[in-house]
């Protein structure tokens, strides 16, 4: 299918609700596919080979992913915050096309980018141009380009065509499946595939988008309670600072009902105190890739529900997974030869499906001739199915033979009362190959020292995988969208440097 | 006819319409209320009547499905007519839907 059937199959059915903005005023089904159509109509007109987007959140996401969709052409949601240099290279790579910017944006750029034209949000919203015959709408055309972060050397491009994304919301959403009222809260900026999938989800469901411009915890809170917001998903970093300020003033968001939470690994203490908190939500782990279209496996809230509850070790231990594959697709761990691993074994976590990409631009298809994705993420699963994920497999640390998971240290280090984050990373040593380093941000007005933690450690898991080396710093480094930077902790611990 | 995922298809005896979510390794017909379905857009043909024995109806958001076919439809506007493949009704999917994740 074609991401315009999508808006217009919604449309049909649900014309006047509200699809994206503020209960009162939004923009309705029908209105959002006439502005789609309108801003495909001035895309023609100028013969954009892309949309390019530079810009904070709003009601132009939708309008954009869809009007270029309209207009046959691909969407590139591209992060306004990066350098200068950097922006104007993958600027470079995404022209020719016309982007809508940022008001700040065009200053920054006095001579533009070459082969694209630039125009404001308020200019874009408005846009239309004379009548044309549409272009042909071919499922195989690419919907959408995604820089992926990128935390060493160039940034990839990820496409995914309209038949990746369009089968992610057919297999995995119920089409007008939500109720009149429901809105969800998108804070994750359009440049990251949950924002992409968001706007997809939200419209086959019925769902009235509501956007934050920009994320900040008190924000996100305030927004949440003004639009009576039922759904929202939010990554790692923002979890745990929303959960603060709820803390702080006692709110308790009576109408929020799902929270799903990914894009990184979430300590499981910020899991069990959001449990704890806001006991009437649903709480969701999903676990996906930009490559994948989005969601790959989810814990769901009776998963959640049941872990916290049960005396069982290996039920309690599902909180710390990302639940199960979805049905519509197959997850396999394979061995480094390649060969497909038992319940209970580590190795590198494969997918396949009809939602899969695997493709980048000016690089081609990465699938297997039979249609798996490796994803680089280490990871098992249990007999039961549940998946493990323990992050990026050039993470793992290998100490004296033994390949340690940074996740599963972390994951004891934050439930140390004292600490409030903590990063553990491989540095190299002499004596093992690697040896254990975790870089500690300690709670406010807390105390801890090195040699607690290390017996913390000890005694939960085992001396090997207790920190060598402890360092205490005010902040973690993170990408804008909450992926811990790992290899920049580790290169300025290998040479001693530090940002802080 | 070729039921593609993702392709459209209108009852012409009805109001009905569905997209293929998962289509067939083999050609197949795909009828409802009785009468072969055509791509959305295209004028059904004249003359055609309900068959009232295939007209218990379907809503929208149902997914129908033959999992020996290999098919899945997904019916986006409700109708009369009931969905059928090569004659043979075609049986309600029980789904259970997903929790939210984006």
């Amino acid at each position: 299918m074609h991401l315009t059937s999508l808006l217009e199959i919604a449309a049909d059915a649900l014309g006047d609700r509200t699809a994206v903005g503020p209960h009162d005023g939004g923009l309705t089904y029908e209105a959002l596919l006439a502005r789609a159509r309108a801003t495909s109509r001035d895309l023609g007109q100028r013969e954009a080979q892309r949309l390019v987007a530079v810009d904070v959140n709003s009601q132009a996401v939708p309008v954009g992913i869809f009007g270029a969709a309209c207009a046959g052409i691909p969407y590139v949601p591209v992060n306004y915050r990066l350098a200068d240099a950097q922006l104007a290279a993958i600027l470079g790579r995404a022209a020719p096309g016309v982007a809508v910017v940022e008001p700040s944006v065009p200053a920054r750029f006095p001579a533009g980018i070459s082969g694209l034209p630039m125009m404001t949000r308020d200019e874009f919203l408005l846009a239309d141009g004379p009548d044309r015959p549409g272009p042909d709408l071919d499922p195989e055309d690419p919907a959408v380009l995604l820089f992926t972060s990128g935390t060493t050397g160039e940034p990839k491009a990820a496409l995914l065509r309209h038949r990746h994304l369009t089968s992610y919301v057919l297999e995995t959403v119920e089409f007008l499946g939500a109720d009149g009222g429901d809105a969800a809260l998108v804070s994750v900026p359009p440049y990251h595939i949950a924002g992409i999938a968001a706007v997809l989800t939200a419209v086959w469901s019925g769902r009235r988008l509501v956007y934050l411009p920009q994320f900040s915890p008190e924000a996100w809170v305030d927004l949440a309670a003004a639009e009576s917001v039922t759904h929202a998903m939010v990554v790692p970093t923002m979890l745990g600072r929303i959960l603060e300020v709820l803390h702080e003033r006692g709110e308790k968001l009576p109408a929020l009902q799902h929270l799903s939470y990914g894009g990184g690994r979430m300590p499981v203490a910020i899991v069990e105190r959001a449990l704890d908190h806001l006991p009437h939500v649903g709480l969701v782990n999903a676990y996906g890739l930009t490559e994948t279209s989005s969601t790959v496996a989810v814990l769901g809230p009776e998963d959640h529900r049941q872990a916290i509850a049960s005396s069982e070790p290996h039920v309690r231990l599902r909180l710390a997974s990302v639940g199960r594959p979805l049905p519509s697709l197959e997850v396999e761990i394979r061995g480094p030869s390649g060969d497909a691993l038992g319940a209970g074994q580590r190795g590198e976590i494969w997918v396949r499906g009809e939602q899969v990409s695997g493709e980048y631009l000016e690089r081609g298809a990465t699938l297997s001739a039979d249609g798996w994705l490796a994803t680089s993420d280490g990871g098992w699963l249990d007999d039961d199915s549940y998946l493990f994920v323990e992050g990026r497999l050039d993470d793992v640390i290998i100490r004296g033979g033994e390949n340690l998971s940074p996740g599963e240290i972390e994951d004891v280090l934050t439930r140390h009362p004292a600490v409030a984050e903590a990063a553990v990373v491989g540095v190299p040593s002499d004596e093992w190959g690697e040896a254990v380093a975790a870089v500690i941000v300690r709670r406010a007005g807390s105390e801890v020292s090195e040699t607690e933690l290390r017996a913390w450690v000890s005694e939960r898991l085992r001396s090997t995988r207790a920190p060598e080396l402890v360092e205490f710093r005010a902040e973690l480094p993170y990408s804008e969208t909450g992926k811990l930077l790992r290899r920049v902790l580790k290169a300025e611990l290998a040479t001693g440097t530090s940002t802080t | 006819m070729d039921l593609k995922p993702g392709t459209r298809w209108a009852s012409q005896v009805c109001a009905t319409e569905v997209v293929v979510v998962r289509g067939a390794g083999a050609p197949v017909s795909l009828e409802c209320g009785g009468q072969p379905m055509v791509p959305v857009g295209e004028a059904p043909a004249p003359g055609l009547e309900l068959n009232p024995s295939l007209a218990g109806g379907s809503l929208v958001g149902k997914r129908f499905a033959q999992p020996d076919a290999g098919i899945e439809v997904l019916v986006t506007k409700a109708g009369e007519g009931t969905l059928s493949i090569d004659g043979v009704a075609l049986p309600l999917k029980d789904a259970k839907p997903l929790p939210s994740s984006d």
